[in-house]
């Protein structure tokens, strides 16, 4: 009892921390008010919490953040070179004057708080409601606590092919900000769109995305969480695909204190594919923590995860992977890969894959592993000269190459690539 | 060029001593053979040399062209001149032939503090050197050594040679596994690169290598120690009747 009423506690601190925009429409209001009504039924999380066995919820659980110092900029913005339509956030707060107008054809932006406030909008289908159907089977009050809350964001409509991605672009500036971001995603049958986000937003970041994709649409989604090493962040992705839809996903993470992102990917028409894939690399005070459910609602999807962490001095790395196959997903095929590269004996991975499937003709594998540089490989790049720190780097690229190679553009590959060897090269 | 006196070596943990008191001086411009039963240490002596962990020297010591091998890492092996073709080339995914052999071959220059050679230059270079071998371009795209069929990591080993231009090469059995075809590519890229300053310690069970690369003086390795050296005729008389003649004779 003393227990439950503590998670109520906490979520209701929470809340309180982050009072709910004003002015809005009914439907939106009504979503916030059952977003309120979840949380502080389900409560904050606690640390025994079969969810949380790995990742600890302090962080995110207090109702102000930790202060995190900001990173002086040392380096181009990531996707920087390439032509785009940026939108950009101060510490969790739109910004039009450091943002390009919101026109581009195939596509349709609006803030959300315009959204919000207006009486009659597609996306009154998806605010709120692929967060509430994803409370299921485990609960993720931080998403509800974005629902209940989070005031700014965008809402992106792609109706066409799109000539250029759209780039979400997260300045930290505060070193105290707490920042609650939603954006509403839809792709239009037949639409095409590539999304971007780059930064770290703020000293503690809530961010959650609801995606849903028409038949024969297409998101390429590609992150990169900021290099500011005290921040705290957790996001979640609620993606829902349409028949003969492709959703795919690549994040990349470096530093932080506290990462979570938590995505659920729900193949509901035939022939769908899902990629989810990540790549972070962690030095000393860094918990990266990925969880994803993927799940094949109907026959012949495809569904693919790959992960894989780089850890050092300490560092924890943590993967809780899931594939759920229901009773009518005939001719499944999915696939799971976690691995951690430990570059120290002090660094950790946890890694909990899963699978739960429910139809008998079904092609599923999983793997993860955890283990340190290869030394035969090690030898053979330094017999031909190449210096043992550059052989490391070498190896540790190689490794992480297989999430890269998941991002279509080899161009937006390419430039997160350099930003790892110069991580790699900071670092010694 | 190389001068190896009375080496020792044992595994690290201690546990098996390996080589046991080697001797084996090999001139700039010459081609030494060193043949011997599975087992007699040839490998090792070749991972010493190339400065493999997991190997103790207890005593002796071996020097490549005056300088104190033993104390440099593997990679100041490298830029120093010594290269070694392995006998089990190893395979590393996610890293591309091409970048490969370019980062091998900069980072020598730059530690010999030459200029890095230029995209361009290489690209010419490494071309024309695998055409000769017969490396085709989607071998060298493909991440090193993964996927390659035995007689092609061979191929890509003496490759690597080319490219880097070492004075002293070691080749590990790079005959095994070969067909004749693929042997006398091996053996035509390793007499290019003869020379007056270059010498060549070549490791192998046959004697047929010997017939295309053909050897100044054969050694006979047996536990550890070089039991016997001669000419060519060595080679023959192990291919002919075996080690037991030999192992008799010395004992
Ligand atoms: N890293 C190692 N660990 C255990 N045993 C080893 C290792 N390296 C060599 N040996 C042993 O030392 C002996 C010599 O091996 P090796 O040098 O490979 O011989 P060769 O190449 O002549 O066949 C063998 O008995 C082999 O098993
Ligand atoms: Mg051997």
């Amino acid at each position: 009892m003393a227990e439950a009423a503590r998670r109520q506690e906490g979520a209701a601190a929470l809340l309180a921390a982050h009072p709910a925009p004003a002015g809005e429409a009914g439907w939106a209001r009504e979503a916030r008010e059952a977003a309120r009504a979840r949380l502080l039924a389900m409560g904050v999380p606690a640390p025994r919490d079969e969810y949380w066995r790995f990742t600890d919820p302090a962080g995110l659980i207090r109702p102000s953040p930790q202060d995190a110092a900001l990173l002086t900029p040392d380096e181009k913005p990531v996707f920087g070179d390439f032509d785009r339509l940026q939108l950009v956030f101060v510490d969790g707060v739109f910004s039009p004057e450091l943002s390009d107008p919101p026109e581009m054809t195939g596509l349709v932006i609006q803030r959300l708080d315009e959204v919000l406030a207006t009486d009659i909008h597609w996306a009154r289908d998806l605010f709120g409601q692929l967060e509430s159907r994803g409370q299921e089977p485990v609960a993720r009050p931080f998403a509800a606590l974005n629902t209940a809350c989070a005031a700014t964001g965008v809402v992106i409509r792609a109706t066409g092919p799109t000539p250029k991605p759209v780039s979400l672009r997260y300045l930290h500036r505060s070193t105290s900000s707490d920042a609650l971001i939603r954006h509403l995603v839809r792709v239009d049958p037949g639409a095409s769109l590539t999304l971007m986000e780059s930064g770290p937003a703020a000293a503690r970041l809530n961010l959650c995305m609801e995606v849903e994709i028409g038949a024969g649409g297409r998101l390429d989604h590609v992150r990169a969480q900021g290099r500011d090493h005290e921040r705290q962040a957790i996001t979640h992705a609620f993606v829902r695909l349409g028949q003969g839809s492709v959703y795919k996903s690549f994040t990349l993470t470096m530093n932080g204190r506290l990462t979570r992102n938590e995505q659920l990917v729900e193949l509901t028409g035939p022939g769908a594919s899902a990629h989810v894939a990540g790549a972070c690399v962690g030095d000393g005070d860094f918990h990266h923590d990925d969880t994803v459910l993927v799940i094949h609602d109907a026959p012949g999807c495809e569904s693919r995860q790959v992960f894989k962490k780089v850890l050092r001095n300490g560092a924890t790395g943590v993967f809780q992977g899931k594939i759920l196959v229901r009773p009518d997903a005939q001719n499944t095929d999915g696939y799971q890969l976690s691995q951690g590269l430990m570059l120290d004996e002090d660094s950790q991975f946890l890694a909990k894959p899963e699978l739960e499937i429910h139809a008998d003709d079904v092609k599923c594998s999983h793997g993860s592993t955890v283990g340190g540089v290869d030394e035969t490989a090690l030898f053979y790049l330094t017999s031909r000269g190449i210096a043992r720190n550059e052989a490391e780097n070498l190896l540790i690229l190689a490794f992480l190459d297989e999430p890269l190679a998941e991002i279509a553009d080899e161009r937006y590959a390419e430039d997160l690539r350099t930003r790892l060897q110069r991580w790699l090269a900071r670092r010694r | 060029m190389l001068e190896i006196t009375n080496l020792h070596v044992e595994l690290e943990d201690g546990s098996k001593p390996i080589l046991k008191g080697l001797d084996l001086s090999v001139p700039a411009g010459s081609v030494h053979a060193i043949m011997g039963p599975n087992g007699s240490g040839k490998s090792t002596l070749a991972y010493v040399l190339a400065g493999r962990e997991g190997y103790r020297v207890t005593e002796g010591s071996v020097s490549l062209m005056g300088q104190d091998l033993l104390e440099l890492e593997p990679e100041a092996r490298a830029a120093a001149g010594l290269f070694l073709a392995f006998q089990y080339p190893v395979e590393i995914p996610g890293v591309s032939n091409m970048v490969f052999l370019r980062t091998a071959l900069n980072a020598q220059r730059k530690a010999r503090g030459e200029p890095e050679i230029g995209a361009p230059e290489f690209l010419r270079l490494v071309r024309e050197k695998a055409k000769a071998l017969n490396i085709d371009g989607d071998m060298l795209k493909r991440a090193v050594n993964v996927g390659f069929s035995g007689g092609e990591k061979k191929r890509n080993e003496i490759l690597q040679m080319a490219m880097l231009e070492p004075r002293m090469c070691i080749l590990d059995e790079t005959d095994s596994g070969l067909d004749v075809d693929a042997m006398r590519l091996v053996a035509q890229g390793v007499n290019a690169l003869r020379a007056p300053d270059r010498a060549f310690l070549v490791i192998t069970h046959y004697q047929r290598l010997l017939d295309h690369i053909r050897p100044d003086v054969v050694h006979i390795m047996v536990d550890g120690r070089i039991v016997k050296s001669g000419g060519p005729e060595l080679a023959l008389q192990v291919e002919q009747s075996g080690y037991a003649d030999i192992l008799r004779e010395v004992a």
